[in-house]
């Protein structure tokens, strides 16, 4: 099993160093390292981890934890091509809370963000182009929210 | 009702005063492979402007995972790519295996290797076919599905099904391979490697073939960074990055193979870096042959956790315990310890990312999926801008993207 570097801990302290009180913490989890900061900053840390070096967006998608306030996590993996190992930022979003796009930052982030809004009605500031891309314009609801039933929603049939 | 509201609303939305031509191409469309819809502004024949439209089939495969256990989920990773389930099969085994932190038999993985590398070289049999039909050469797609059809038999031998196979699972493999699959495969491999010039021959020097692809959807590295690109589409654009090579797993860094790279990052390139994709795949499965030991009595084939695999019928004749391992474990599951891991392969298409969250109990809690059809289909319009509308079924067939994968 893998373990994280040394050198990715140093760029844990980095960016603690750079958000100070934006930062939450770090963690280390069966070799992987979890970078959390503040949604304020949310832009601003990818941007410092990319220009350290973790130049390719590899995911970004969100997490609902129902029960805990607040409510949302949106990850973000980021992958180096030079030290071919990647970090992961997270940041934890109430509902309804927006949070700045990435799109400034890499071009690509854009569906994930589409994606995001529409699976989990996650807003994007300044984003483009913002409207669901899975599912149909006038869908209600978002499906891969934890209070969204599995069948649909209620009184729905299969149509 | 909603497919309509939609349809009327974007032809409000894309009407355009300088009297453009607006074609709605797809979703039924034979170059589009499958179900994308493409909205295209035309100034006669040259594309001023597109916007791709996805979602036609969306299945809602995270959600649905998150109602099935980790065993029953794994067939729901099969009909994302349906060209590639072997590699979605395997992406989803080691994200589950990391979660759990279990260790596999080597044995295991280089059977592991030998699958996902043949399904590469029958993923990109179907590209190659479909792509040389859509520029017109017919002939490709007969040739191209006769190859594939000798891979997909290996895996039918396997497994009993020929694609969604749900052959690689979280702890191992489904069964051990079949009597004379080593055999077999070793047949298939002399067979395709004796093919491989004809395939070049094929397309390689034609003319037309030239003429439609060379230049043709320049992407350009910087470009293929930005828009998260991976796979062969960024490995023809100079983006040197090979999730096998880079970050390996199951046994990848036991192999030689060399990546192939491109810089012009056209049509061409696209094309060229998939055909030697194959040499090296097969080149990998060659030396797969050679570490896997036959299949026989007590030859590995899973691991030997019982608290993730269910023991073996003879055991459980005369073993309280296995007994009682076989009945948890086809009525609970297993529960990994809770937590969230990522976990990278390399499809046929490119980066496949396996986002597994566990909150301790017997299902996933989350399930994410990132796949490389998603990301391509969004460099879409990027590489078609400007171009004649014919040059659109060519770029689009060199991206080779895969719509189950890409909705989910």
């Amino acid at each position: 099993m893998t373990t994280v570097s040394e050198e990715m801990r140093q760029l844990g302290y980095e960016l603690s160093a750079q958000f100070a009180d934006n930062f939450l913490g770090s963690r280390e989890d069966r070799g992987e390292l979890t970078l959390w900061v503040l949604p304020p900053v949310w832009r601003e840390a990818a941007r410092f981890l990319r220009d350290a070096g973790y130049n390719h967006l590899s995911d970004l998608t969100a997490v609902d934890y129902l029960d805990r306030d607040p409510r949302f996590d949106l990850m973000a993996i980021m992958a180096s091509h030079v030290k071919c190992d990647f970090v992961r930022l997270k940041t934890v979003l109430g509902l309804g809370e927006p949070v700045d796009s990435l799109v400034p930052v890499w071009t690509g982030s854009n569906w994930f963000e589409r994606e995001i809004y529409d699976l989990f009605g996650i807003e994007f500031q300044d984003h483009p182009d913002l409207k669901r891309i899975l599912l149909p314009a006038d869908y209600q609801g978002h499906p891969l929210r934890k209070d969204y039933p599995v069948t649909g929603p209620a009184g729905s049939r299969f149509r | 009702m909603s497919s309509e509201t939609k349809a009327i609303e974007y032809s409000v939305q894309e009407e355009d005063p300088s009297g453009y031509t607006i074609v709605n191409m797809g979703p039924q469309h034979p170059s589009t492979h499958g179900v994308l819809r493409l909205i295209l502004t035309l100034d006669g024949e040259r594309v001023v402007r597109s916007e791709p439209d996805i979602g036609y089939l969306h299945t809602g495969i995270e959600k649905t995972a998150e109602v099935k256990t980790y065993q029953q989920a794994l067939t729901l990773t099969d009909r994302m790519d349906y060209l590639a389930p072997l590699s979605n099969n395997l992406g989803y085994s080691l994200a589950v295996e990391k979660l759990l932190g279990i260790e596999i038999p080597e044995r295991v993985s280089h059977i592991r290797v030998l699958l996902a590398e043949l399904q590469r070289i029958a993923s990109h049999m179907v590209w190659l076919g479909t792509s040389g039909l859509d520029a017109g050469a017919m002939s490709m797609f007969l040739y191209c599905f006769q190859e594939r059809e000798i891979i997909l038999d290996l895996f039918e031998a396997v497994s009993g099904v020929r694609m969604m196979t749900s052959y690689i699972q979280p702890g191992g493999l489904m069964a051990d391979l079949n009597p004379g699959f080593l055999e077999a495969a070793d047949k298939v491999l002399t067979e395709l490697e004796g093919k491989v010039d004809m395939y070049y021959g094929l397309l390689e020097k034609n003319p037309i073939w030239m003429e439609r692809t060379k230049g043709i959807g320049i992407l350009t590295p910087e470009v293929a960074r930005d828009f998260c690109i991976t796979g062969p589409v960024a490995r023809a654009s100079g983006v040197d990055w090979d999730l096998r090579r880079d970050r390996p797993y199951s046994a990848y860094d036991d192999y030689e193979f060399t990546v192939p790279i491109r810089t012009q990052g056209d049509s061409y390139a696209r094309y060229i870096v998939r055909m030697e994709e194959i040499e090296q795949s097969l080149k990998i499965c060659r030396q797969a042959l050679g570490k896997i030991t036959p299949p026989g009595i007590g030859v590995p084939y899973r691991t030997d956790d019982r608290k993730i695999v269910p023991p073996p019928k003879y055991e459980i004749q005369y073993s309280m315990e296995s007994l009682i391992h076989h009945f948890k474990l086809f009525t609970e599951g297993f529960t990994p310890p809770p937590g969230d891991v990522y976990q990278t392969v390399e499809s046929p298409r490119g980066e496949v990312g396996f986002h597994m969250v566990s909150d301790g109990s017997n299902k996933p809690y989350r399930m994410r999926v990132r796949t490389p059809s998603f990301t391509n289909v969004q460099l879409i319009p990027e590489l078609i801008q400007d171009l004649a509308l014919a040059d659109v079924v060519v770029i689009l067939a060199s991206i080779d993207f895969v719509l189950g994968d890409c909705d989910r």
